[in-house]
């Protein structure tokens, strides 16, 4: 297969940008992953480097100092032309628990009619769709998922909360995702998810990574509240499923 | 232990910011005005990355538990030490029991505490910068203490530089930044012709700037943003993000904060004004 074309910028004296073309596609979001897992392999292996994948992009960014962006744009056009097929590495699949508790679920009867559909039927829809992690931004652990079913697509709340609880779980438009910590926000809130996403007295905070796979399952009011006992005490283990990339 | 008896208004562990975690959306963090601390931290002998205190608009009240040797850089804020006014940018022995006081800022808005050694507080993913709820808290609070190592002997190959301040500079450097190229000739007219106001939403995340520049329907996916990248909303919201801004964003990206800029606006505060100017 041709290797969908790449595009470089410079984005300051400390970092360049590489996007592909501009489209929510898992075949580009692979090609991208498989290019950055080539760099941190091959080429950044000290700690001066860092790359943040997401979407159609990835940034290299170095820590303290200039990038040479000549050089650096026509290596990274060598390093791509030259890319090889490579085993796969590990991808996982986090099937992660939603109580959809009328506490939790806040705008879920809200959603439903604006849907013309029943509770029931936006959770099925919820539950029933694979989901994509396409980038993780704007909070830490913050995931955005693609892969939302058609028939959910609904815009993001008029006015914004100013308040949205830790582990709630929201859609807009064509993304789902889960507030890792409270915040702000304005997605449409229908749920919510004992299990931290972030954690920053774990060695890895996070441990869902860009490309991996996302499923919700229901869980009833007392079944969340235990796994809310646990996750704050730490023991928590999110149920994953190793999959192909 | 350097003990707070009163908080001031924002006052925040700082270090070299918090790296290798971008691609879970921790924000770098660290010191805002890299250039004054490198400054007080060469001054000490210290680490680059060693960490300090970074002091906003008022000032707290410290009570040094041991000796040490200090240094304050960044804005001017009348300090005193057990009441005897301190300059920045020199190095002073603190015994135990002395008092650091700040008093009215007198230019930019955020000065800096170095001690010999650094802070020792705890590191958190590789940093101690503060930044909630990777660090219990977003700022000190009265009766909080943190930690560093005595120093009794410390003889300073320079105690004192008079260095160029820059806290009076208002024009902030940019490059191109990666959405740069989709701006209208309108929109790059009025950003680099306006003078922009600091608005009073301004804070360790972003900087938002109160005059706009036309609206625009620029549509694209997430992508990474850096401290210093300036945002330009659908409505023509000019948002400079800074050390704790988020790592992604879905605004265009328009220009790009040179280091020594972000610098220069992380001194500045609501109302003051600054201008863009393209390198």
């Amino acid at each position: 297969m041709n290797s969908p074309k790449i595009n470089i910028k410079p984005f300051g004296v400390h970092s360049v940008l590489i996007e592909w073309p501009n489209e929510v596609s898992e075949i580009i979001l692979e090609k991208i992953l498989h290019f950055e897992r080539f760099l941190t392999k091959e080429v950044y292996t000290n700690k001066e480097w860092e790359l943040v994948p997401s979407y159609n992009s990835l940034l290299i960014i170095n820590r303290t100092k200039q990038i040479d962006f000549q050089k650096l744009s026509s290596d990274i056009h060598d390093w791509y032309r030259q890319l090889k097929e490579s085993p796969k590495p590990a991808r996982y699949l986090w099937r992660l628990p939603v109580s959809y508790d009328s506490e939790f679920g806040l705008d879920l009867e809200e959603v439903a009619n604006q849907l013309h559909k029943t509770k029931e039927e936006i959770i099925a829809l919820h539950t029933g769709a694979t989901y994509t992690v396409f980038g993780i931004g704007f909070l830490p652990g913050f995931m955005y998922l693609g892969g939302i079913d058609a028939e959910l697509e609904l815009p993001r709340k008029a006015v914004p909360r100013a308040k949205v609880i830790k582990g709630a779980v929201g859609i807009a438009g064509k993304q789902a995702g889960i507030y890792p910590q409270e915040s702000p926000g304005g997605w449409n809130i229908i749920g919510n998810c004992a299990i931290p996403i972030f954690d920053a007295s774990k060695e890895n905070p996070c441990f869902v990574s860009v490309g991996d796979k996302i499923e919700f399952y229901k869980i009833s009011r007392a079944e969340h509240n235990l796994r809310k006992i646990e996750a704050e005490v730490g023991i928590y283990k999110p149920e994953k499923i190793n999959i192909d990339a | 232990m350097l003990k707070v008896l009163k908080a001031g208004f924002y006052t925040t562990v700082q270090d070299a910011g918090r790296f290798h975690y971008r691609n879970k959306g921790v924000p770098v963090s660290g010191v805002m005005d890299e250039m004054s601390v490198f400054k007080v931290n060469s001054l000490l002998e210290n680490e680059e990355s060693a960490a300090v205190l970074e002091i906003t608009m008022t000032g707290p009240t410290l009570l040094f538990e041991k000796e040490t040797y200090i240094a304050l850089g960044g804005a001017e804020m009348s300090a005193t030490l057990n009441n005897a006014p301190i300059q920045n940018n020199k190095v002073y022995r603190v015994n135990e029991e002395d008092l650091l006081s700040f008093g009215r800022l007198e230019k930019g808005f955020r000065a800096y505490l170095a001690l010999k050694g650094g802070f020792t507080s705890k590191e958190i993913l590789g940093s101690r910068s503060f930044y909630k709820p990777i660090t219990k808290f977003n700022r000190l609070n009265e009766n909080d203490v943190i930690p560093f190592s005595i120093q009794e002997n410390f003889q300073p190959k320079i105690s004192e530089i008079k260095a160029a301040s820059f806290l009076d500079n208002t024009v902030l450097e940019v490059y191109k930044a990666p959405e740069f190229d989709l701006l209208n000739d309108k929109q790059l007219e009025e950003i680099f012709s306006k003078t922009f106001t600091v608005s009073h939403e301004n804070n360790r995340m972003a900087y938002q700037l109160s005059e706009t520049v036309s609206s625009h329907t620029i549509s694209m996916l997430t992508s990474a943003t850096i401290p210093g990248t300036v945002q330009l909303t659908p409505a023509g919201k000019m948002i400079v993000l800074m050390k704790d801004g988020q790592t992604t964003g879905g605004y265009p990206r328009t220009v790009q904060l040179t280091d020594k800029a972000i610098c220069i606006l992380a001194q500045k505060k609501g109302g003051d004004t600054i201008r863009f100017k393209l390198v």
